[in-house]
């Protein structure tokens, strides 16, 4: 196995240690998806949204909720607080660079985004006849782009932060306006033009649309994608650009 | 040949220089302290050493090895044992020492590390339960995985309690045993005195002495003082007379002797002659507190 390997695996084991974590990253998008699929009104097949269920609007964004969780509470959290402990300086005192503990880090977060996601799309299609997605490349696609944005974007949280403890808090500030345009208080297709507009070019309301669009058929639209990647370049960058290993 | 070389080594922040110029060579198998106050630039030292900071000049070579250049291989051939760092809290003594011993090359047998460093019954607690000195013991654990040439420790006992740093000290001689140079950072002169078999005294950024703790002692002064209560009245010249004292003073009840050489042996010698017991017999010598003071112009921990 190589280092990265080893890593992801020890970094894995550690984080099911945490049952708060544990229970917000992979148990509550779950439950959430579970609630809504018990309201009755939200199994309606609504004509104003063309013959669609407002369960089926919450599916993806659920999803996205669960990329949230671990892109602005996990990792920016994780690895902000291995910043202050020395962990990270530890390490350069050995073969393996902290590079590795981060994209372990990263390796960890998207497996787990990817089990949850899977999990989401199971109870969906038994407990409340949520069809699979019918463009599945187009969704993996999608929520690669989405989860890689959200990461970047984390990464960026966790340079920033002076502390473990400040990146908790940024990252809980966060976490309510993207879920917002992410359309988790009402779905998109709910707001208003202008609200749309903007929520088209934030990386969860990019996500979720592209989800959408997938589970309906289509592939997702290129300015979503183009808004998805810009994210995941800026972020991305200005986290390399601002990094501190210790 | 000396297993590390440092060369008119310099390190600079801004105007400021932390490191000004220091020269010393390690030689292998050897305890080498590095011994200064807080701020001094020992840390600094060691870490251009270890790799970890880049010199603004000078030369530094580690078993023949750039640590700039040449970091990969370095990484195989030292161990450091860092201040201030810690593990994931909820990682096991095991599972730590697993992932870093598949770190290096050829890892040593780490359940035996683990032994020899009195952690055994520790194996299967979390890191954030371990006692500060179980924590200190399982950082020189994993400084020791790789199998490493030269260990650096640095403040290794700082916030120790009297019994874990004598524990401590034990275990530095073992690890020297084991074949392990090791350069220890510490301002602990009880630390240097006991387990270094040479130091480097650093001030401000400069080398100020490079001796053997015994040899930077005897540099300010080999003089000692021999106390004690004489059961009878003792003629001074009798003292005075033999060429290991320099003066005798009466201090109440008691006699000070003052001189240098085996003083010990010839007071006593003569108070026996002279059928002369010595009571509350002392010996004062020169510390290497005393020495720093001299060497420095000030305590250590001023």
């Amino acid at each position: 196995m190589s280092a990265l390997s080893r890593l992801t695996v020890s970094e894995t084991k550690l984080f099911f240690r945490e049952p708060l974590s544990v229970f917000f990253a992979l148990g509550f998008p779950p439950l959430l998806l579970v609630i809504f699929g018990l309201i009755p009104a939200f199994r309606e097949p609504d004509k104003a949204l063309g013959g669609l269920r407002v369960l089926d609007l919450y599916a993806p964004i659920v999803v996205a909720m669960a990329i949230t969780m671990f892109s602005l509470s996990n990792l920016p959290q994780a690895f902000a607080t291995y910043r202050d402990k020395g962990i990270l300086r530890r390490m350069r005192t050995t073969p393996v660079k902290p590079a590795v503990m981060l994209g372990a880090q990263l390796l960890m977060s998207t497996l787990l985004s990817v089990a949850v996601m899977v999990l989401l799309l199971a109870i969906g299609l038994v407990a409340f006849d949520v069809s699979l997605p019918r463009q599945l490349l187009g969704y993996l696609v999608g929520f690669l782009l989405c989860t890689l944005s959200m990461l970047a974007i984390g990464l960026l949280v966790a340079s920033l932060a002076p502390s473990g403890k400040g990146a908790g808090a940024i990252g809980s500030v966060l976490f309510f306006p993207f879920l917002f345009f992410a359309g988790m208080w009402s779905p998109r297709e709910t707001m208003s033009e202008v609200l749309r507009r903007i929520s088209d070019f934030t990386p969860l309301g990019a996500g979720v649309q592209s989800l959408g669009d997938a589970a309906a058929g289509h592939w997702p639209q290129l300015l979503h994608i183009a808004v998805m990647t810009g994210w995941t370049i800026v972020a991305g960058g200005l986290a390399a650009r601002y990094f501190r290993w210790e | 040949m000396a297993i590390i070389e440092v060369d008119n080594l310099v390190k600079r922040y801004g105007d400021h220089a932390a490191v000004n110029g220091v020269s010393f060579a390690v030689e292998q198998g050897e305890i080498f302290g590095i011994l200064g106050p807080n701020g001094a630039g020992k840390t600094t030292t060691v870490e251009c050493v270890e790799g970890l900071r880049t010199p603004t000049g000078g030369d530094i070579r580690v078993c023949g090895l750039d640590p700039r250049r040449d970091t990969r291989e370095l990484r195989q051939l030292l161990g450091a044992q860092l201040q201030e760092s810690e593990l994931p809290d909820k990682i096991k003594v095991s599972e730590a020492m697993e992932l870093h011993s598949s770190f290096y090359r050829e890892p040593a047998d780490w359940r035996e590390l683990i032994e020899t460093l009195h952690l055994t019954d520790k194996i299967n607690s979390q890191f954030r339960k371990l006692s500060g000195g179980q924590k200190q013991r399982l950082s020189i654990a994993l400084a020791l995985v790789g199998n490493p040439r030269v260990a650096v420790l640095d403040e290794l006992t700082t916030g120790l309690d009297p019994q874990a740093r004598r524990d401590a000290w034990d275990l530095i001689e073992a690890i020297r045993d084991r074949g392990v140079t090791i350069v220890l950072v510490t301002h602990f002169m009880e630390e240097a005195e006991r387990l270094c078999d040479r130091l480097a005294l650093i001030d401000a950024g400069r080398l100020v002495a490079l001796d053997t703790p015994a040899g930077l002692v005897a540099k300010v002064d080999d003089r000692q003082r021999v106390r004690f209560r004489p059961s009878a009245p003792i003629d001074h010249a009798l003292l005075v007379a033999l060429p290991e004292v320099i003066s005798v003073e009466r201090a109440g009840s008691q006699l000070v002797v003052t001189g240098t050489g085996n003083l010990l042996l010839a007071v006593t010698t003569v108070l026996a002659r002279n059928q002369v017991v010595a009571g509350d017999l002392r010996v004062e010598q020169t510390s290497l507190d005393d020495a720093f003071v001299a060497l420095t112009g000030r305590t250590i921990d001023a």
